[in-house]
């Protein structure tokens, strides 16, 4: 208590209403910290002493009066006075003016209902009016907005820092000059940093209504340095042109404050825009880099291409919601760990799709990669139709579990989705696991020679149709752990794999093949230089202008940014 | 690289002085002849003279298929071209055809006149969208004569643009394949948008004449038929007087071996982008042939599934044939009619299952299979 204004630890005692005057300590601190409230108020407090009760006396049957006639502007002006002495008392009456629940017998007996019993509003006591004389205190929809906020304002001073938060963003969207007492003294109180800075815009967009100069100028300024994203409507009018070409706001230094604050909030916003640009950049290549993986080192190791890549994606999207079923109807318990289930389910169908294709298709077309290409184009026919015909033509829907919804705010104006934080993660974890598949184990030594030199790796005894077979499982596995990502992050649908491929397609005409860096460096940039096109040329022209830079790209690295060195006159 | 597929044909030193193959065989000249017969004179006859009901008419559905598949089959002797003879794989000949589809398109839509649902000059689809004024790559598209001039130039300098950097920095294989996939799935997200003038999702449609004459009429069909075939014909032989000419062998050799064709002195750049051109530009004339005969030309001619889709009618035919191709589109695009008609579900299957066996089974396509009966 001692620390400033805090009406919810004031002793409530019935029949005592005048230990309910307002803090002298608060005012005074209010006075300290503001001079120009302090002079409000006095102001504030010397119209109510001419028109109303006492001011020590917030809450006397003769500051209610106005509430049994019909005057709608006295009952806001008696709300104002009420407010300029808050305390638990004030609080619970104009709440129950807010819920229709203040009623009366005539102009000085005020009764609040509450379940069923009544309570004398002044004091608080238990009262039994005749029910017959009672009449309810009518209000409009202007008085329940002011009453809205005016409580809001109170709860400015709860200790609950949810209260106050919820009060504050109630606030931000009223703005009521009567209440700039209330977020003063919460303002003098208020520790909480992000709250303490929403106040301060919601005392400043306050501010801006009065008409005292100093202070809307000294609002001004201070709205510079908000981060909400309200602000900038209360800066604009302040800069805007009229028909003829003026400005409506007159005074130049007021104007200059607002433009200066504007710019300084669009630059923040834009850095805001850019880092959520970055961030999507990296989301969709990290998307990209799992789908381009297997892509990369299948084309690398066997030069072929194989289009039912996508289908993969697809296998293992269908695999994440097969295993979900299987959770939601044998072990609901666990079911928002179905994923982590998932992904080996995932991984491992995919991987044997994969290893089943080799051997019955692609097997058979090894030097002649155009037809490879058909081949497998023909597979990812067969399969779409197969999940068509299996699954059914719609989506299915793979559900979120809790821990990857909602998302951390990095900035007003961006956050940062939990599940996207998670896919950029899974990546990282799935490249790291293929780089280490390819650099520490005997696969990954004869994948590499294989790669490099296929008949040289045979003439020392590498088994290449059983390292073919491997590494296209591989890359067929990774690609349903791209599937499990993308799951929870898109429709699940038997086109899956098909708007993803393109693009894929593209990291490893970008990145070379080969190398994990290539596919790496190539997905990303490619993911990155697209969400940063896409804000000023729009989705569809940002893929054309990325075509076109990755033709003329190749144009000077044909091989891609990483391409193996080698001495082949047809590489 | 295609050891296993085509015999390798290089003696690199003496490509330019081989005799000239003849262009036809005496019976292929036969068969030319007849096909001409058959469409200039025995479908007219038949679609127009014979009365309906007769078992022998022509109907207009059965007359619109087949034209259909004539503009079909000159797509692919187009990519047979290329592909069979160059080693180039394309899977984006599908732009090249939608681009001559959407030159003829705007052609016969600036023709509907007042005609359309709002009686405006401009395009339905523009009036829709609020637009005042054609926007300039629209101008003079009234005219058949520059229509018809846009149908050659556009996808003629599309594909020279796209071809010279492509062939320039030595692209080829799979890489070249999937870029021209790209290219025509960027195409057709462009295509697809209402803001760029092409008609968005619906394209261009409701089409009701041609130079002044109804679209609808029989004789307009008939004639439109009769042009296909034409035009096919006109391809088969240009093609085939390429592959057997000086510049046809050294194409030849480079898909076989193209770096032994530079060591030798050739360029294989101009050569390349001269059959590729001319490939895209005959694609271009069988889309504007087919659009009429159709009525609708829409963005998802241009999906990289079409593409492929006529790739497959090269290799069920039998590449590097010209003849086969024909064969191709034909059987697979009956087939295509029949299953969407009788089995839709299944059509899916069918096309996939054809990609996988006749790569794996059928690497010389049915021309191919006959040629190896044959040789017994």
């Amino acid at each position: 208590m001692g620390s400033g204004l805090d009406w919810n630890s004031y002793p409530v005692e019935a029949g005592s209403a005048a230990k309910f005057a307002p803090h002298p300590r608060a005012i005074v601190r209010a006075g300290t910290a503001h001079p120009m409230i302090m002079r409000i108020l006095v102001l504030l407090l010397a119209l109510l002493a001419a028109s109303l009760s006492p001011a020590s006396q917030a809450l006397t049957p003769e500051s209610l009066k106005p509430f049994a006639g019909d005057e709608a502007s006295e009952k806001l002006t008696a709300i104002d006075a009420l407010i300029a002495a808050p305390d638990a008392r004030v609080a619970a009456v104009l709440a129950a003016i807010r819920d229709d629940r203040l009623a009366y017998t005539d102009d000085t007996h005020f009764y609040v209902g509450e379940t069923g019993a009544y309570v004398d509003a002044v004091s608080g006591a238990a009262a039994t009016p005749k029910a017959d004389d009672l009449k309810p205190v009518e209000i409009n929809n202007r008085i329940r907005a002011k009453l809205n906020a005016a409580l809001a304002a109170m709860d400015l001073l709860s200790p609950d820092r949810a209260v106050r938060a919820k009060a504050v963003a109630d606030l931000e969207k009223a703005s009521d000059p009567a209440l700039v007492a209330l977020v003063d003294s919460a303002l003098a109180t208020e520790q909480d940093p992000a709250l303490k800075a929403t106040l301060q815009v919601v005392r400043a967009a306050f501010a801006l209504k009065t008409s005292d100069r100093e202070q809307k100028l000294a609002a001004l300024v201070a709205l510079g340095a908000s981060e909400s994203p309200q602000t900038r409507q209360l800066l604009l009018p302040f800069v805007e042109k009229t028909k003829e070409g003026g400005f409506v706001e007159a005074d130049a230094e007021l104007r200059g404050a607002a433009e200066a604050s504007l710019k300084s909030i669009d630059q923040r916003q834009q850095k805001g825009e850019l880092l959520g640009s970055l961030f999507t950049g990296i989301s969709l290549g990290s998307i990209l880099l799992l789908v381009a993986l297997g892509l990369a080192i299948t084309y690398g190791l066997m030069g072929v291409i194989n289009m039912a890549h996508g289908e993969f994606l697809m296998i293992g999207a269908y695999a994440t919601y097969v295993v979900q079923g299987w959770f939601r109807a044998h072990w609901p318990g666990a079911e928002s760990w179905y994923l982590a289930a998932a992904i080996p389910v995932a991984f491992l169908v995919t991987a044997a799709v994969g290893a089943v294709l080799e051997r019955t298709v692609i097997r058979f077309l090894y030097g002649r990669p155009l037809e490879t290409l058909l081949a497998t184009f023909g597979i990812s026919l067969l399969l779409i139709q197969l999940t068509r015909t299996i699954f059914g033509a719609q989506n299915v829907e793979v559900a979120n579990p809790a821990w990857m919804s909602g998302g951390i705010q990095i900035l007003p104006n961006l956050i940062l989705p939990w599940n996207r934080l998670y896919i950029i993660a899974f990546s990282a974890i799935v490249v790291a696991g293929v780089w280490a598949i390819l650099n520490l184990t005997r696969l990954g030594l004869y994948v590499r020679a294989v790669t490099q030199n296929r008949a040289m790796a045979g003439c020392v005894g590498v088994k290449t149709p059983r390292v073919d077979m491997l590494a296209f499982a591989l890359g067929a596995g990774i690609a349903g752990l791209g599937g499990v990502a993308l799951s929870q992050i898109g429709n699940v649908g038997p086109d899956l794999g098909q708007s993803y491929i393109i693009d894929s397609f593209m990291v490893v005409v970008l990145g070379g093949v080969g190398q994990l860096a290539g596919t790496i460096v190539g997905s990303l940039s490619l993911g990155i230089v697209s969400k940063f096109l896409e804000p000023y040329a729009g989705a569809v022209l940002a893929k054309i202008m990325v075509l076109v830079f990755i033709i003329l790209f190749i144009q000077r690295r044909p091989q891609g940014m990483f391409a193996l060195k080698g001495r082949s006159a047809d590489a | 690289m295609n050891a296993t597929a085509l015999p390798l044909e290089v003696a690199a030193t003496s490509i330019a002085h081989e005799p000239r193959a003849r262009l036809f065989s005496p019976a292929g000249w036969a068969a030319i002849g007849v096909a001409l017969l058959v469409f200039g004179v025995v479908v007219p006859l038949l679609a127009l003279a014979v009365p309906e009901g007769n078992a022998l008419h022509l109907t207009s559905y059965a007359l619109t298929l087949s034209g259909k598949i004539l503009c079909y089959a000159l797509c692919a002797v187009a990519l047979d071209l290329v592909w069979g003879y160059c080693g180039i794989l394309s899977l984006g000949h599908g732009l090249f055809f939608a681009l001559g589809g959407y030159a003829m398109g705007m052609y016969l839509m600036r023709s509907i006149g007042l005609d359309g649902v709002y009686h405006m000059d401009l395009p339905d689809f523009m009036v829709f969208l609020d637009w005042k004024t054609l926007p300039w790559y629209w101008k003079g598209t009234h005219s058949f004569a520059y229509s018809a001039l846009l149908v050659v130039l556009v996808p003629g300098l599309l594909a020279f643009v796209f071809g010279y950097f492509a062939f320039r920095s030595r692209i080829k294989g799979v890489y070249l394949s999937i870029i021209t996939q790209a290219l025509t799935y960027a195409a057709m997200l462009l295509f697809f948008r209402n803001d760029t003038g092409f008609g968005g999702n619906n394209g261009f449609t409701d089409f009701k004449r041609i130079l002044g004459f109804s679209i609808h009429a029989p004789g307009t069909r008939v004639v439109l038929f009769a042009l296909s075939g034409f035009a096919l014909v006109g391809a088969l032989v240009l093609c085939r007087f390429i592959v057997t000419s000086r510049l046809g062998r050294v194409v030849t050799a480079i898909r076989d071996a193209e770096s032994r064709v530079m060591f030798c002195g050739y360029d294989p750049k101009a050569y390349k982008l001269f059959v590729w051109t001319l490939s895209a530009v005959l694609c271009g004339i069988a889309g504007a042939l087919y659009v009429p005969q159709v009525g609708i030309i829409n963005p998802s001619e241009m999906a990289p599934t079409n593409s492929i889709e006529m790739v497959v009618w090269v290799a069920t035919g039998g590449r590097g044939t010209l003849f086969g191709p024909i064969v191709g589109a034909g059987v697979v695009n009956l087939a295509k009619s029949y299953f969407t008609v009788a089995a839709p579900e299944y059509w899916l299957f069918f096309l996939g299952l054809i990609f996988v066996l006749v790569t794996i089974f059928l690497p010389q396509g049915i021309v191919g299979l006959l040629r190896r009966r044959k040789q017994g």
